[in-house]
């Protein structure tokens, strides 16, 4: 279980609060207004901003203090997540030898797998430039699958393509995220993307991240935060 | 946390390297001897020459900016790229294209022969001013066609709909654009020409053409008076540090100006036609014809090229290798925007000060003459410095930026990152780093003069050496190689920097 105990973070001036527990292997939406704290809940969990107070802790261990490369904690960005000038293979590799030594037998049949499982088999060897955004974003997920840590953070990564082929991605990250029995928390602004894909929903509203509801539940019956920030679907 | 510590180190370094030889400066300038009455001369002179050299350039960079920005003609990228040529062009290659061009026996002396004209005379205060207007006049143009540059296509346009007389749109356009960008070049230029020693050595000199620092040079190798060397090193060093701080302060943010070859729509240029292609062809003959003599004079001369050359040039290459690989070991740890700071150090101090420091440090331990070469790579090493940060700084900032996350969660180690990640993203600005430098220590015509016995000569010393020999067509032969030798070294740098580099 991901604990986060009455945990600050210090944003614009004011401070985001949040409390809340989610269970392994949960898939979680992260839903809310642009600008209300959705990135900076994953930058606490991946440990890219220091809170000022509260605990973060995983299972048993407090990683409040623990740097971001000590967290059990894979991370898709927005974009930049694969190094442009090496090769699909060779950034997979890193994921299996952080010192960028070259990857072994085992290691070299463990990424061809990985590419197989995205739909990328055969293409190691192109550099990530060469790929359309689609297949970047599986080279990243193929090497998410190899990192293998129990906490998946997608920070909008597919914001960037069209509707059909973001729903491939979704299913492909539900796929990931099976295999691994991540606990895997996916920030985005289309509340669509959290039927689809999340059992519950975490709303980020009003300086607070809130505790997370069943997404069907969420949706059926929006809190007053939620509504006003779907609006627009109101309407129709 | 090693990244940190190897940082720590190249600062420690860079301080005492530069702080210990002014330290030797100031400890040895508190003697008895005082500076004999030519030395105020000198700090006239400097001051006086740099405020013309400045001036000049400044002044004759307007049109040619002018023109380079509202025209556009075949060849224009070019002729913008050769803009920075200068920055590479060894000094003594310069002096001797000039020479060649307005000499005694140069070009225009021989047109006004003919003409029955006056003969002019290079040597002197016009002649250092000349040549301190051959380098920095392309400076000041690039940082005035970056202003301009910079104008937003707009402002043109609506200039032209508005149907603006040619003086109101001067005044609302370009006037506050010159003072924007004049006031920093004209500080920029002017600081460049106070530590100007090669070309006070070989157009200057006698007791009205002396700057400081050829007075330092005098001191220690005619009059062998080390302490008076030391009190014109202070006062070089005072000179820097003053004209440093005023020109950082007037030239906030203009920067060296890189030319870009971009072409803002302009609606203003068509009736100027004329006057432009004048200012353009003056402004290119100005810089080009020099050059061309250095060639059209050096090949016959390169038959003459005789042992002491080519073992000269062996130096020259040694020491310019030496002061690449030294300067890119101090400048990639130092790559931030703080050590881009601490480098401006580096910049204020000039290379005699340093050379007449380290020369009195090493004094007490070595013979200093046998220590010419290391000490000569180790100052051109420091002197490039400042411009190989400002080069990789940025980019080695944005390349942290980029990838700092994803670097943590990969659990990247301290090596591979720096294997397959930074130095890999930072090879094109690395290259170009690395060629200015070994060009700029390959063409130093400076600290070596200092040091140098007959046995020591680096390839610029050599041609120096020949001139005052009056071998002039040995001497123009080795400067041709030497012109082509730093120009090989900046390209095949800068080439292998882009080479298979991909975005």
């Amino acid at each position: 279980m991901l604990r986060l105990e009455d945990v600050a973070v210090p944003m614009d001036g004011r401070a985001l609060r949040m409390d809340l527990r989610l269970q392994a292997g949960a898939r979680i939406a992260v839903l809310g207004p642009s600008g209300a704290g959705k990135s900076t809940l994953l930058d606490v969990i991946a440990g890219f901003r220091p809170v000022t107070a509260g605990r973060v802790a995983w299972k048993d261990n407090d990683l409040t203090a623990a740097p971001p490369e000590a967290r059990p904690v894979s991370i898709l960005f927005q974009d930049g997540n694969l190094f442009p000038h090496l090769s699909v293979a060779r950034n997979l590799g890193l994921a299996l030898r952080p010192d960028g030594a070259r990857p072994d037998t085992t290691g070299r049949a463990r990424i061809d797998a990985a590419l197989s499982e995205v739909g990328l088999a055969g293409m190691g060897d192109r550099r990530p430039g060469t790929l359309s955004g689609g297949q970047q974003s599986r080279a990243a997920l193929a090497r998410v699958l190899l990192q293998d840590r129990p906490v998946l953070l997608l920070d909008e990564p597919f914001s960037a393509l069209g509707p059909a082929l973001k729903v491939e991605m979704l299913d492909l990250v539900r796929q990931v995220a099976d295999r691994l029995s991540a606990l895997t928390l996916l920030v985005t602004h289309d509340p669509g993307d959290a039927l689809r894909f999340a059992d519950e929903v975490v709303l980020v509203a009003d300086g607070q991240v809130h505790a997370p509801v069943p997404a069907a539940q969420m949706m059926a019956d929006p809190p007053a935060a939620l509504r006003a920030y779907l609006g627009a679907q109101d309407s129709d | 946390m090693a990244a940190r510590l190897v940082a720590i180190t190249a600062a420690l370094a860079l301080a005492c390297l530069t702080l210990g030889p002014v330290l030797a400066v100031l400890l040895r300038a508190d003697g008895v001897t005082r500076l004999a009455p030519g030395d105020w001369q000198a700090l006239r002179f400097t001051l006086w020459q740099a405020v013309l050299s400045a001036a000049f350039s400044v002044l004759c960079a307007v049109p040619v900016a002018r023109a380079l920005a509202r025209q556009s003609f075949p060849g224009r990228g070019l002729l913008v790229a050769l803009m920075g040529a200068p920055f590479i062009l060894p000094v003594i290659v310069a002096v001797m294209g000039l020479i060649a061009v307005f000499g005694q026996a140069g070009l225009l002396n021989d047109g006004l022969r003919a003409l029955g004209g006056p003969a002019l005379d290079i040597y002197g205060l016009h002649g250092v001013v000349l040549a301190h207007v051959f380098f920095n006049l392309p400076l000041a143009t690039r940082m005035l066609l970056q202003g301009w540059l910079a104008i937003p296509a707009e402002r043109f346009r609506l200039a032209a709909s508005l149907g603006l007389t040619r003086r109101a749109q001067f005044r609302l356009i370009e006037l506050p654009l010159l003072r924007r960008v004049l006031p920093g070049a004209f500080a920029v230029i002017f600081v460049i020409c106070l530590t100007s020693f090669a070309v006070a050595l070989t157009l200057g000199g006698g007791p009205r053409a002396t700057t400081v620092e050829l007075a330092i040079y005098q001191a220690m190798r005619f009059d062998f008076d080390l302490g008076r060397a030391a009190l014109l090193a202070l006062m070089q060093l005072g000179l820097g540090l003053a004209a440093g701080i005023v020109a950082l302060t007037v030239s906030q943010g203009s920067g060296f100006g890189i030319g870009r070859d971009r072409i803002v729509p302009r609606w203003d240029g068509r009736g100027r036609r004329g006057v432009d292609a004048c200012v353009i062809v003056l402004a290119a003959a100005f810089l080009l014809v020099p050059l061309a003599m250095v060639v059209l004079r050096g090949l016959p001369g390169l038959a003459l090229l005789g042992a002491d050359t080519a073992r000269a040039a062996g130096h020259s290459l040694a020491v310019a290798l030496a002061s690449t690989a030294l300067c890119l070991a101090w400048a990639l740890p130092l790559a931030t925007r703080r050590g881009e700071l601490l480098a401006l150090m580096a910049i204020a101090i000039s290379p005699l000060v340093l050379g007449a420091g380290l020369f009195l440090m090493l004094r007490s331990f070595v013979n200093p003459f046998s220590m010419a070469l290391p000490v000569t790579a180790l100052v051109n090493a420091l002197m490039a410095l400042p411009f190989a940060l400002r080069i990789l700084s940025t980019e080695a900032e944005a390349v942290r930026a980029d990838f700092s996350r994803l670097r943590a969660t990969l659990r990247l180690t301290q090596a591979a990152w720096l294997r397959l990640v930074f130095l890999p993203r930072l090879r094109r600005p690395i290259g170009f780093a690395a060629g200015l430098t070994a060009a700029l220590a390959m063409g130093d015509l400076g600290v070596i003069a200092l040091f140098a016995d007959p046995d020591r000569a680096t390839l610029p010393l050599q041609v120096y050496r020949l001139m005052g020999a009056y071998q002039m067509q040995a001497a123009a032969g080795a400067a041709l190689l030497l012109l082509a030798l730093s120009f090989a070294l900046f390209w095949l740098f800068d080439r292998g920097g882009r080479v298979n580099a991909e975005a």
